[in-house]
């Protein structure tokens, strides 16, 4: 059984990065979309550098969230519940988001153009700040009650815990900042011409931006969680995290005269992150702020080992599987885009 | 009003009301695609190209609207129902990962290539987006199904001290009898609703004298398809579903037809109403001994009525379970009547002849919608009280720290939004349908 939770943990927390990998460029580029592309024809451009993957990259939150449920079901309960209103703002974000995307070139108004454009904006916005708060309240600890539940403020005095203080809006404008960093690297990648000239310019400048944050939120990490952030030099995996982490921000600020290459290194940012966080955290996937014995860990909030077993006989064919249509569809949209007259766009 | 089970409820039968609207139709057309592609391939003729490149911007479209209201349905589980997803996690975890890892990666990234790449593939390898895009969602369809049969009757499983199941043995779990027929049954009446779309806008254009071509193939495909289904609808696989409801369910079949009394020979009402209060079914027309034959194959088979079961265990919308079951077995007669008419008139080359019949088809379109949302809320009311049947209650499955407030809230926020997402989209497809299939869109883009 412990094996296979361990096993667990990192599948799923596998998954999730995937999700913020993929998905986090497209975040980012929704960021950028108003501010890099000025004309329709540019606007479509952006829209198309993203078009035939954003959906399959959503896919990967949808694929850890059921992961999540298989194997931790009570994390998902507790978590979820406990993060009500947040959870269903993410829930609106993505789904303005998603049609935003799918809708606005249906009608040649300009008026619902730029509708769109901004709703595409501010739903590819308040994702990364909303789902890096989560995090950050799940480093700085909840009020887990005896029962496995806890209720928490929206808002909170300093202080007093809530979902969003101080503390946690870091983490959520450290995701922002990065994702669009990473959006950036993304466009820089697909796009050509005014376009990517102009991402070109604040690309940089992002990611310095990006990997200060990085370090500001370590620091602050140490004071809300010294446990949790001495215990990342503890572990391996963490170290290995550390290591993507570092490489990855090398990789993206000294290859500037690529265009792939610093994808690649944001992409290992985000990943390294990602994973000495849940590294230093590991076995606990839920701290409790009331001590140690509330919080939820791999172990009692697993599912059993039968639900466990089975479900590793067919992750993996699931997986290939996966890889395989996005390299499919990822080899036909090779290249740079251009906003044809027909839609297409390749 | 202030029971937060009510707004949980509320909110959840809302949300996936409105989700489902979107997959019947994506699920039946991607079939209707790839039929209306395959005759490409093998007949040529441009006309097939035409009406699928019609079909798949429409597909894409409602879609879209599907994948982001399905998103809420993944996350409500932990939100509203956390209790049972702590519960039944080990058990229903499986179909809901299994969902997202084989179906909808499927979906969402073949379907990328059927609406960008009709030119980039040439037309074998779009047809093979359009076979895996008819796959993954169909596949899609079985994973919620088998979720949702679970439910309804709870098979592979074992239960723990503290209430949790377990998962005992995948392949009884996913090889449920139940979820068999619920899936056949299910996808039938997806295809009942594709093809009735598909007929409606073929009438649409016949009647206003436009693309007859177009007008002529889609109601060719769309009333045959729509015949054959919507028999295959009523029978073998609602007839089946009927069975199992009967033999696992008896308090839902007794409150679906509104039955107090036990008894022999028990007869099917066509019309009544039910009073509850006074325990029968007013102004009553039935034919007797038919309910027994339908739920047990024999005319002189017992069936149990409200009376002898406890009032505990009574679904716990008697009025609107009775109603739900018989708009839909009243509709699925009508669509049989309708479309045999249909096709016989087709077939007789009466049919541009006559306008009453096209007007009839072309207005038909929003009946299988009904009948859709009909059945499941036939299923789902008549699983009442319960959450899991005869193990957990719903009241034992909701989220227990969130308060009536936050999803009196959230309920608001989604029908505001999904208010304005139906108007766009309606908006959008009336505007694609009146271009005809040379399509809006393109003259759109040059634009
Ligand atoms: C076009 C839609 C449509 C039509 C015409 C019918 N059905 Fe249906 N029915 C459904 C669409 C549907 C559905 C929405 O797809 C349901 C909900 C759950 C399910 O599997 O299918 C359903 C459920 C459902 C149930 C409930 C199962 C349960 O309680 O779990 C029964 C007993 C039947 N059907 C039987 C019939 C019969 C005897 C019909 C005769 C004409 C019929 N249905 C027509
Ligand atoms: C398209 C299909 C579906 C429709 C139209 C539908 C309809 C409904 C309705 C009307 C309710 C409210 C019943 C009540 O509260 O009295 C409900 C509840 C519920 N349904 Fe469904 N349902 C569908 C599919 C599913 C599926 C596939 C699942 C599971 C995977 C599911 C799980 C639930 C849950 C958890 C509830 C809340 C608890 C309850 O009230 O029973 N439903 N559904
Ligand atoms: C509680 C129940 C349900 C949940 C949790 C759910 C979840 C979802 C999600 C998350 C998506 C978006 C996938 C993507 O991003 O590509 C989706 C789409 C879809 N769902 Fe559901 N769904 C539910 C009910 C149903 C039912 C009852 C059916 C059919 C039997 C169904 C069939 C589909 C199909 C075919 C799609 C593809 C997109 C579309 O048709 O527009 N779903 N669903």
């Amino acid at each position: 059984m412990p094996e296979l939770t361990t096993i667990w943990f990192w599948l799923v927390a596998v998954m999730f990065t995937l999700w913020a990998v993929l998905d986090g460029f497209d975040f980012g580029v929704g960021v950028l979309h108003r501010f890099v592309a000025r004309t329709d024809t540019e606007r479509r451009e952006v829209l198309a550098a993203i078009g035939p993957v954003w959906d399959g990259n959503e896919v990967w939150l949808l694929a850890a969230g059921g992961s999540m449920f298989l194997a931790f079901p009570r994390l998902l309960a507790a978590g979820f519940s406990g993060f009500y209103l947040p959870i269903v703002f993410v829930l609106w974000a993505l789904i303005l988001r998603g049609v935003s995307i799918e809708l606005r070139s249906h009608l040649p108004s300009t008026l619902w153009r730029s509708f769109f454009d901004t709703t595409f904006m501010l739903g590819s916005l308040a994702v990364p700040v909303l789902m890096g708060a989560a995090l950050g309240n799940v480093v700085r600890g909840v009020p887990l009650q005896a029962s496995g539940y806890f209720e928490l403020a929206l808002f909170a005095p300093a202080g007093t815990p809530g979902v969003l203080e101080a503390y946690t809006v870091l983490c959520g404008v450290l995701v922002l900042v990065t994702l669009t960093a990473h959006g950036a690297n993304w466009l820089l990648w697909k796009t050509g011409g005014p376009v990517q000239a102009r991402v070109r310019a604040v690309r940089l400048p992002l990611w310095l931006a990006a990997i200060g944050l990085w370090l500001t939120t370590a620091f602050f990490t140490w004071r809300v969680s010294p446990d949790v952030f001495e215990s990342a030099f503890t572990k391996p995996m963490a170290w290995l995290g550390l290591a993507l982490t570092l490489g990855g921000a090398a990789t993206v600020v000294l290859r500037r005269a690529y265009e792939r290459a610093p994808f690649f290194g944001g992409a290992a940012f985000i990943a390294g992150c990602l994973v000495t966080t849940v590294a230093s955290l590991f076995p606990v996937v839920l701290r409790a702020q009331g001590g140690p014995e509330l919080s939820l860990t791999v172990l009692n909030a697993s599912s059993g080992a039968t639900s466990m077993r089975a479900g590793l006989v067919w992750w993996g064919p699931g997986v290939l599987l996966a890889a395989g249509y996005y390299w499919w569809v990822m080899r036909h949209f090779r290249g740079k885009v251009v906003a044809a007259a027909d839609g297409e766009g390749y | 009003m202030a029971d937060p089970l009510l707004w949980h409820r509320l909110q959840f039968a809302f949300t996936i009301v409105y989700h489902y609207l979107f997959p019947q139709l994506t699920m039946g057309l991607a079939l209707l695609i790839v039929v209306l592609k395959g005759l490409a391939l093998r007949r040529g003729g441009e006309q097939y190209a035409t009406a699928a490149r019609f079909w798949v911007r429409i597909f894409g479209l409602n879609f879209a609207i599907g994948v982001v209201t399905g998103l809420p349905m993944e996350f409500q589980f932990g939100t509203n129902w956390a209790r049972f997803t702590q519960l039944t996690g080990g058990v229903i975890g499986q179909t809901l990962a299994l969902e997202g890892l084989f179906a909808f990666m499927l979906e969402s990234s073949f379907l990328a290539m059927l609406v960008w790449g009709e030119k980039k593939l040439g037309p074998k390898k779009h047809f093979a987006a359009a076979v895996a895009l008819f796959f993954g969602s169909w596949l899609s369809g079985v994973f919620i199904v088998t979720t949702n049969a679970f439910m309804q009757h709870p098979v592979g499983y074992l239960r723990g001290a503290d209430g949790v199941f377990a998962l005992e043995d995948f392949w009884t779990y996913v090889l449920n009898p139940w979820a068999l027929a619920q899936y056949a049954h299910n996808q039938m009446a997806s295809l009942v609703t594709a093809s009735f779309v598909v007929t409606a806008v073929g009438a649409f254009w016949l009647l206003r004298g436009t693309h007859l071509e177009q007008a002529r193939l889609n109601l060719k495909v769309g009333t045959t398809t729509a015949l054959i289904a919507s028999l295959a609808v009523a029978f073998p696989t609602g007839d089946l579903q009927a069975k199992l409801v009967a033999e696992h369910q008896p308090a839902a079949l007794a409150a679906m037809e509104g039955r107090f009394e036990s008894g022999r020979r028990a007869e099917i009402h066509l019309i009544g109403q039910p009073n509850v209060a006074a325990r029968r079914l007013d102004n009553p027309i039935g034919v007797p001994a038919v309910l027994s034959f339908l739920a047990f194959g024999r005319f002189n088979a017992e069936v149990v009525g409200l009376n002898d079961i406890p009032e505990a265990e009574w679904p716990t919308s008697i009025e609107l379970l009775y109603y739900s079951f018989h708009v839909m077995v009243g509709l699925g007669t009508l669509f049989i009547g309708l479309m045999g008419l249909a096709v016989l008139f087709r077939w007789r080359g009466w049919l541009e002849k006559s306008p009453w019949l096209l007007w009839a088809l072309m207005l038909a379109f929003p009946f299988p919608y009904i009948a859709n949302t009909a059945g499941w809320m036939t299923a789902e009311l008549g699983r009442q009280p319960w959450l899991v049947y005869g193990l957990l209650r719903t009241v034992d499955g909701a989220s227990p720290l969130v308060h009536a407030g936050d999803t009196a809230f959230s309920l608001i926020g989604f029908t505001g939004l999904y208010l304005v997402l139906g108007l766009a989209f309606l908006f959008l497809i009336g505007r694609e349908v009146l271009h005809g299939p040379a399509g809006a869109h393109a003259e759109v883009t040059h634009a």
